[in-house]
């Protein structure tokens, strides 16, 4: 399971370099998200998936799995999420100053 | 553009409720179970964003006079407040404590300064994700 | 149980809160400010006595014992660092009250820069790995916030690129993370070092060292810092030397604390990559800050130039060597402040950003003239002055452990960073004065007077060294004995 999961991991990397690589602005924010979640599901598969029931005190179970990647898990979605959002904000800011969303014409820039 | 969707505006009318009820649900049940302060807070701001998305921000406004981002701050100001709180009482930093109380009507319930410090972290959530959402939205 | 330990983060982050409600009081925003930044001061140079008497301090959140709890861990390399970064920003906000101008401030400016503070200082003094990305995130995010205020053009475009390579150096940090947590099953830096140490580093955990030098290197500008110029330069005077001041430094001081307390075991893979891309980053930082005529350009070349001296003292791994880079680190974050201050003054003054457009100005404004002179040898390491004590001490541990290729780049970018100083202090400075009587704009003082204490503070650390040599002499022990920070964190439960 574990090797499945690393694949599918790769997997969304190569996606999510593959949007980073490409021209669009939204394309770009669109593969910044994908990374992070390839990132948090490497995180839940480097804690070891499936040891125990899951760590709820209710579940009355002999052994729990690790609760520490879920917990990095959620700390690290509320940061992407945040961070994903205000990359939307600004690509919007910056559409509407430049009016354009394509990364090579808003290369370098210009004296003011 | 103005859109008069008269079927999503009564559906809504009725769902955000159930939306909100949802949010408080998975809040208060996040103690011990799935759910807790930011997965709540998510859920009560969708409500807020429903709102947003069949009625005009400027009805929403009237009827929400909050300003969000001191919603947000409040919310941050109240889960930082519970780790100062156990300061005051010469515990460590972000200590909680928890205890079982006999209440009049509900019985036995526990209560715990966790509550506290996840109110705070869902009213940051649901702050910042309407300003986020208004942000974008206003100035279309 | 040290509750004083979480002050210096928990201070600015209220105020930061306590300031949002405060939007349209910009009077009593400037006045908490102040006063915030005083306690912070006051707090934090508290625990660095506190730390000389008691050894080092720790403090365990809700009472969880480490390594299962997170913490914070202060010994007299991060509170050094923590109080700099204090006084640094208390000056700052003195020029930000004559310079930001009213739009800035209601748009939220000083409660993100004190949420960036908390952040800076968080990452100082955490003990545990996944806080230390937390604070950089809380760091990060109030330094997109910062950088895009205004809302410039440029300032939008520059952004989008910092932000993206922020968010794709986090992602790096996170697989770091995640690796690590994989292969030793903790979090915590100090248990981390024990673990290491038990199983040895092997290939694949050098492997997962080298994911961090990547990180860090992202953040702090080591070699990999093409995105540093455009981003420090885009934004105004303050938030710049904002940045200028500690966002790199806090990069800088990540990679000393991974790599002096978790993966030292083999120096010749990760200390020598270190030492390599500290040349090349000399190299490259002056060769920047030769080719451009931008001011705010040549200036943030230099941050980078700084960042590869640094970091030679981390290579070179000698006990002197790191007295020499906590003494220089210490200059630095005052001096760079200094410089882009000055720079942003006169940039303000002239309106003009090109140093062949300026001319004359110390006839017009003697005492910025005075001032920027007085930076200029500070940097160069000239001896009375902040920036000679740390070279002093690199440049003997360079010697003494015999890497001379180091010891040439790091003396050689001195006079590089002399010299592209020297250009704008020629150019600008001397010549034929192009500011004439009527429209000759008036130097405010309050932005003056923060030049003026920067200026004090580098005289004083340069004439007082002694006073700050015990502190500095403790934080390069510590650094060079991990045991003794492991010891005082695990404390018997290991």
């Amino acid at each position: 399971m574990e090797t499945l999961i690393t694949i599918l991991v790769g997997f969304l990397v190569m996606i999510a370099v593959y949007l980073l690589l490409s021209r669009n602005l939204i394309r770009v924010i669109l593969g910044t998200a994908v990374l992070s979640h390839a990132a948090h599901l490497l995180l839940m598969t480097m804690g070891g998936l499936k040891k125990g029931s899951a760590p709820l005190l209710g579940e009355d179970a002999e052994s729990y799995t690790d609760a520490l990647p879920q917990a990095l898990i959620l700390t690290a979605i509320v940061i992407s999420f945040a961070v994903t959002a205000f990359l939307l904000v600004l690509a919007y800011r910056t559409y509407k100053k430049t009016g354009t969303d394509n990364l090579q014409q808003l290369r370098g820039f210009e004296d003011e | 553009m103005k859109i008069n969707d008269v079927i999503l505006q009564t559906v809504t009318k009725i769902v955000v409720f159930i939306i909100l009820t949802f949010g408080v649900e998975l809040f208060l049940s996040g103690h011990n179970n799935p759910g807790g302060g930011f997965i709540g807070g998510l859920v009560l701001s969708s409500a807020f964003v429903l709102l947003y998305l069949v009625h005009d921000i400027e009805t929403v406004h009237k009827g929400i006079p909050f300003d969000f981002k001191k919603i947000a701050a409040l919310g941050a100001f109240l889960a930082v407040g519970t780790g100062i709180g156990s300061v005051l009482f010469g515990k460590h930093f972000l200590t909680q404590a928890a205890g079982h109380f006999n209440l009049p009507v509900f019985g036995d319930t526990e209560l715990s300064t966790v509550i506290v410090f996840e109110a705070g972290v869902a009213l940051t959530v649901v702050g910042v994700v309407v300003t986020i959402i208004s942000t974008i939205s206003e100035d279309v | 149980m040290n509750n004083i330990l979480v002050m210096p983060m928990i201070i600015p982050l209220l105020t930061g809160i306590i300031l949002v409600f405060l939007r349209h009081y910009i009077k009593t925003q400037r006045v908490l400010g102040i006063l915030s930044s005083i306690a912070t001061v006051v707090v934090s140079v508290l625990i660095l006595h506190q730390i000389q008497q008691e050894g080092i301090l720790r403090l365990d959140f809700g009472g969880w014992l480490p390594p299962y709890g997170i913490l914070f861990v202060a010994d007299s390399f991060s509170m050094l660092l923590v109080v700099t970064t204090s006084i640094v920003t208390g000056i700052l906000l003195i020029y930000a009250f004559s310079s930001i101008g009213k739009q800035y401030e209601h748009m939220f400016f000083y409660p993100f820069v004190f949420f960036l503070v908390a952040g800076v200082n968080g990452s100082f003094l955490t003990g545990d790995l996944f806080n230390l990305f937390v604070c950089f995130e809380v760091m990060l995010l109030s330094s997109y916030v910062l950088i895009t205020m205004g809302g410039r053009k440029i300032q939008l475009i520059e952004s989008i690129k910092y932000v993206t390579i922020n968010v794709l150096s986090s992602w790096f940090f996170l697989m770091g993370i995640a690796y690590l947590y994989g292969t030793v099953g903790t979090l915590n830096m100090a248990h981390l070092s024990v673990r290491i140490a038990e199983v040895g580093q092997g290939p694949l955990l050098t492997v997962i060292s080298l994911i961090f030098l990547i990180v860090f290197s992202l953040k702090a500008g080591l070699l990999l810092y093409f995105w540093l110029p455009g981003s420090y330069s885009a934004p105004p005077t303050v938030i710049a030397a904002l940045f200028g001041a500690l966002l790199t430094k806090v990069g800088i001081y990540a990679m000393f604390r991974v790599f002096t307390l978790i993966f030292y075991h083999e120096p010749v893979i990760t200390h020598t990559a270190i030492g390599v891309m500290a040349i090349l980053t000399m190299i490259g930082g002056s060769v920047g800050a030769l080719a451009y005529n931008d001011i705010r350009k040549i200036v943030s070349y230099n941050v980078v130039i700084a960042v590869g001296f640094i970091l030679a003292g981390l290579a070179i791994s000698t006990e002197v060597a790191f007295q020499g880079a906590i003494y220089y680190l210490i200059h630095d974050m005052i001096v760079k402040a200094l410089l882009f201050l000055l720079v942003g003054t006169m940039i303000y003054l002239t309106g003009k950003a090109k140093i062949e457009e300026m001319s004359g100005l110390i006839r017009n404004y003697p005492t910025l003239g005075w001032l920027f002179f007085i930076t200029m040898l500070s940097l160069a390491g000239i001896p009375p002055l902040s920036g000679f004590i740390g070279k002093v001490f690199i440049g003997q541990g360079a010697i003494e452990s015999g890497s001379f290729i180091l010891l040439i780049a790091a003396f050689l970018s001195g006079i590089f960073v002399l010299y592209s100083l020297l250009r704008i202090f020629m150019n600008c400075f001397w010549g034929e004065t192009i500011i004439n009587e009527d429209d000759d704009v008036p130097l405010k003082k309050g932005m003056l007077v923060p030049c003026i204490l920067f200026a004090i503070m580098t005289i004083a650390i340069g004439i007082g060294v002694e006073g700050l040599a015990p502190y500095v002499t403790d934080a390069a022990r510590t650094l060079m004995n991990p045991e003794i920070y492991i010891d005082a964190v695990l404390q018997g439960n290991r």
